[in-house]
């Protein structure tokens, strides 16, 4: 099964080039945008250190459901595997800063290209699976990587069942901060540099490809589009995304172990993006919230019956809004401007 | 040489778990043209009605016929309640609601008959077959009931009338109610038959890893690998499919001295995978020819 | 008349796309709707059906079925050739044929019908074990009629039987449904790019344009009339 295109409406070249043609005009999407920045940016002034972590961990899941997004809502392929990357991305991290006194900032990029690597060898196999067998095999992924971080001849490395510690980044000297507000500044500022990097593949042609691969894959390459090989980059990006939200996610929790890293993790992601809506940037974010905060409230709501509790809740927010978050959104925006112009 | 005989019959016991789960899986995949992700723990709450019914001093055969009944019902319940209202949605909204059925019914679980490992009685006794240590009379008797219900679906889906509308309304409903074939009755009643497969190998599988909320976990993805591997559209393929797993699985786990216990799930799937990479729709499945 | 249909609108969502149109078939007669692309012809064979949304009324037997679930259609007698065929591919040749009496109960008669139906067409009967998405356009055509008549239906639609066949197999095939509502008494209702071979066939014509019913007239007339012919049907 491959995503059909109406749950995508968002990715389209159409919609895109709508919003780049404005040049010089501030349309509402870019006021709502700045706003958004601006709250953002003041957040951690207004509340204290353990909702900063959250806000944090909110955008790093919202990063990490966008690598999703980019595999399975842009381009239609499926995984129920994408916690692995997280945890790859994770480790990478705590490994370089544990055992290689590596500064947090350039474990960045390790943990990027090692994903985009593994993301991308991924792919080539993958080109041969269509729908429900790629999910089975990313599926596989996911449940492999805690036996294959417990492995016995890989513990020197991996720290087996007790996992690593990772030290929190320290606030620069010079600035006024906490440790954590340090973070969450970190964090919104590589948020905001890898979804604007998303936001303009998705605008390119190479992005217009991407997603004509999707709608249509033997027309695709019927015009020339080398599917395979877009296939496999979009598989590697994804993966980067998802690892680099790994990294920072590591730093955040201070601490990686297997079974961090289960298959519920992948699943929450892939709800989170179906929830938030596919194909929708912003909709990455309400997933993160979703995958933060839901399974706390299910807690909360009835120690006991919590996994029935998120199970319902999961049900509502389908039922309401079959689309995700941002297919309500754009029905109320709809609605709203259908009443504007009675 | 022994050692490996020994594996290989060992493995085809576990097979034989893998093999009706394995079984239950297609059944529905043909009848929703869907993979149920929450087919174990459906199979998992059938066997807790089960023990329930044996602890109130229920007979086992009485109990057995009672959990088939019950669970064919259950299955329809969910489709008529659940399913039916999304129909029209995407697949990704179902989706959502196969976890969401997932995590609720598991979570039920815990709450109804909480975690502690319980025993499920076996009608066929425990005792070695024929003296040999190879196989016990339980892993027998799975073996022979999974054959016996291969064999009931094979006949049900290619000899009656019922089961080509079955096949035709999941694989092309469109076209199913084009000749007068009542859709929504055809998945209910899809969902009532892979239910109540799924509690009869709730029922034989307990015995073996006892029962707890999480026992289907690990047996479900190896009948997912199971059914893929020998073809989503081949009841058949699919029980070869689950016994080849459960074979590959012990021979990994025995032969390869690193993989241990922990890695046996892994290298079971790694198999998988290079199988379908050969045949990507799997040992014995047919894979529908599209015309451009 | 035996199929009536009254002041009829279609819907996809929002948009309409038939505005209060009239048609009918008489048993047994065979009667055309021609048009342009995008003129409704399709939607109107899908109205009848009950998969659009609709707003009027449709009478089949005196019954009122507008708004009736297509299952509960199809087993009056009403059986649709849908443009795209609608072929069951996964199953066998045989199994299609099967499934297009899958409402009836009558054992030994479908047993001949099916044999009858390989009459009409043998490239079936050859293939009758193949899986039927292995076949060729044409052959699905005549499977997908073939599968329709399975039905014993009293009236049959056919929307573009010709579409995507080459010439030679289109005459075959208008011959067929010309010997099928001979023998079998069948009505037929057909939606035709190709006008020549439809007006040949049928008693009565419709004209289509952009929803709307613009002619209604019998065939030979419409047939002989050079203008119509060549304004809006190209020949």
């Amino acid at each position: 099964m491959t995503v059909p295109p109406q749950e995508t409406a968002v990715f389209t070249a159409a919609g895109r080039a709508g919003v780049g043609q404005r040049t010089g005009s501030l349309s509402t999407r870019h006021l709502v945008l700045a706003g958004a920045i601006a709250v953002a940016v003041v957040l951690p002034f207004v509340f204290q250190g353990f909702v900063i972590f959250q806000f944090t961990l909110v955008m790093i899941y919202g990063l990490a459901i966008l690598g999703l997004n980019l595999l399975t809502g842009f381009n239609g392929q499926f995984s129920v595997g994408h916690g692995a990357f997280y945890g790859l991305g994770a480790y990478v991290t705590a490994i370089l800063m544990h055992r290689y006194g590596m500064p947090y900032y350039w474990t960045l990029l390790p943990a990027g290209g090692v994903c985009f690597v593994v993301g991308f060898l991924f792919g080539l196999p993958a080109l041969r699976l269509q729908g429900l067998y790629l999910a089975l095999v990313t599926f596989a992924a996911a449940v492999a990587l805690p036996q294959l971080l417990k492995f016995h001849p890989l513990e020197g490395w991996t720290g087996g069942v007790q996992g690593i510690v990772v030290d929190q980044p320290d606030a620069p000297a010079f600035l006024p901060i906490d440790s954590d507000q340090w973070l969450y500044y970190f964090t919104l500022l590589v948020i905001l540099i890898m979804f604007a990097g998303a936001a303009s593949l998705v605008k390119s042609r190479t992005g217009r490809a991407i997603m004509a691969i999707r709608d249509h894959p033997i027309a695709a390459t019927a015009m020339g589009i080398n599917g395979p090989l877009y296939k496999t980059l979009i598989f590697g990006v994804s993966a980067l995304y998802t690892g680099v939200a790994g990294a920072l996610g590591a730093l955040a929790v201070q601490f990686v172990a297997p079974d961090s890293f289960s298959l519920f993790l992948s699943i929450s992601f892939l709800v989170g993006l179906i929830l938030g809506g596919m194909g929708s940037l912003p909709g990455c974010l309400f997933g993160g919230l979703f995958v933060l905060y839901v399974p706390n409230i299910a807690a909360e709501v009835s120690r006991g019956l919590a996994g029935a509790i998120y199970g319902l809740i999961m049900l509502l927010v389908i039922f309401v809004m079959p689309s995700g978050a941002a297919g309500f959104a754009r029905l109320l925006g709809t609605y709203v401007s259908r009443m504007r112009h009675r | 040489m022994e050692l490996f005989i020994q594996q290989v019959m060992s493995g085809l016991a576990n097979g034989a778990i893998y093999a009706s789960m394995a079984l239950s899986v297609v059944m529905i995949y043909l009848a929703i043209d869907h993979l149920n992700f929450a087919q174990g723990e459906m199979a998992t709450f059938s066997a807790f009605i089960g023990w329930q019914l044996i602890a109130w001093g229920t007979p086992y055969w009485v109990m057995f016929v009672a959990v088939v009944i019950l669970s064919f019902i259950g299955g329809i319940a969910i489709e008529r309640v659940l399913f039916k209202p999304l129909h029209n949605a995407s697949i990704l909204s179902q989706l959502v609601a196969f976890i969401a059925l997932f995590s609720i019914l598991n979570s039920l679980d815990g709450y109804l008959w909480d975690y502690t490992i319980k025993t499920f009685p076996t009608p066929f006794g425990t005792k070695p077959l024929f003296g040999s240590s190879l196989i016990d009379g339980h892993e027998a008797g799975m073996i022979v009931v999974t054959a016996v219900l291969l064999g009931l679906l094979y006949l049900f889906f290619q000899g009656t009338r019922l089961g080509l509308a079955m096949r035709a309304a999941a694989s092309n409903p469109e076209s199913a109610r084009l000749v007068g074939i009542r859709v929504g009755w055809m998945t209910a009643l899809g969902w009532g038959i892979a239910a109540a497969i799924g509690g009869v190998a709730g029922m034989l599988i307990a015995p073996i890893v006892f029962l707890e909320p999480n026992m289907m976990f690990g047996v479900l993805l190896y009948g997912f690998a199971g059914a893929v591997l020998g073809g989503l559209t081949s009841p058949g393929g699919a029980v070869l499919g689950g016994f080849a797993v459960g074979i590959i699985e012990n021979l990994a786990g025995t032969f390869i001295p690193v993989i241990g216990r922990d890695l046996k799930l892994t290298i079971a799937l790694v198999v998988i995978v290079a199988v379908l990479m050969v045949r990507p729709a799997g040992v014995f499945g047919r894979s529908a020819v599209s015309r451009v | 008349m035996m199929l009536e249909v009254q002041r009829l609108d279609a819907f996809y969502g929002e948009q309409q796309a038939l505005f209060g149109i009239g048609f009918a078939v008489d048993e047994g007669k065979v009667r055309t709707l021609l048009g342009a692309n995008g003129a409704g012809k399709t939607t109107a064979l899908r109205a009848l059906c009950g998969t659009v949304r609709t707003a009027g009324e449709i009478h089949f037997d005196g019954k009122r079925i507008d708004g009736w679930a297509t299952e509960d259609i199809v087993r009056l007698g009403i059986a649709h050739v849908p443009d795209g065929r609608g072929t069951f591919l996964r199953v066998s040749v045989e199994e299609n044929l099967q499934l297009g009496a899958i409402t009836r109960r009558d054992r030994r008669a479908i047993a001949e019908d099916i044999e009858r139906i390989y009459g009409y067409f043998p490239r079936l009967r050859e293939r009758r074990a193949q899986q039927a998405g292995t076949l060729s356009g044409g052959e699905q055509q005549m499977l997908a009629v073939g599968r329709a008549l399975m039905l014993r239906p009293r009236l049959l639609l056919l929307d573009e039987p010709s579409f995507g066949l080459a010439p030679r197999l289109v005459e075959e095939l208008f011959e067929i449904l010309g010997q099928v509502n001979r023998d079998m008494g069948v009505a037929m209702l057909i939606v035709e790019q190709n006008a020549a071979l439809a007006l040949e066939l049928a008693e009565h014509a419709y004209l289509l344009e952009t929803g709307r019913v613009v002619m209604d007239a019998a065939a030979a007339v419409i047939g002989a009339d050079e203008s119509i012919r060549r304004s809006y049907l190209g020949y």
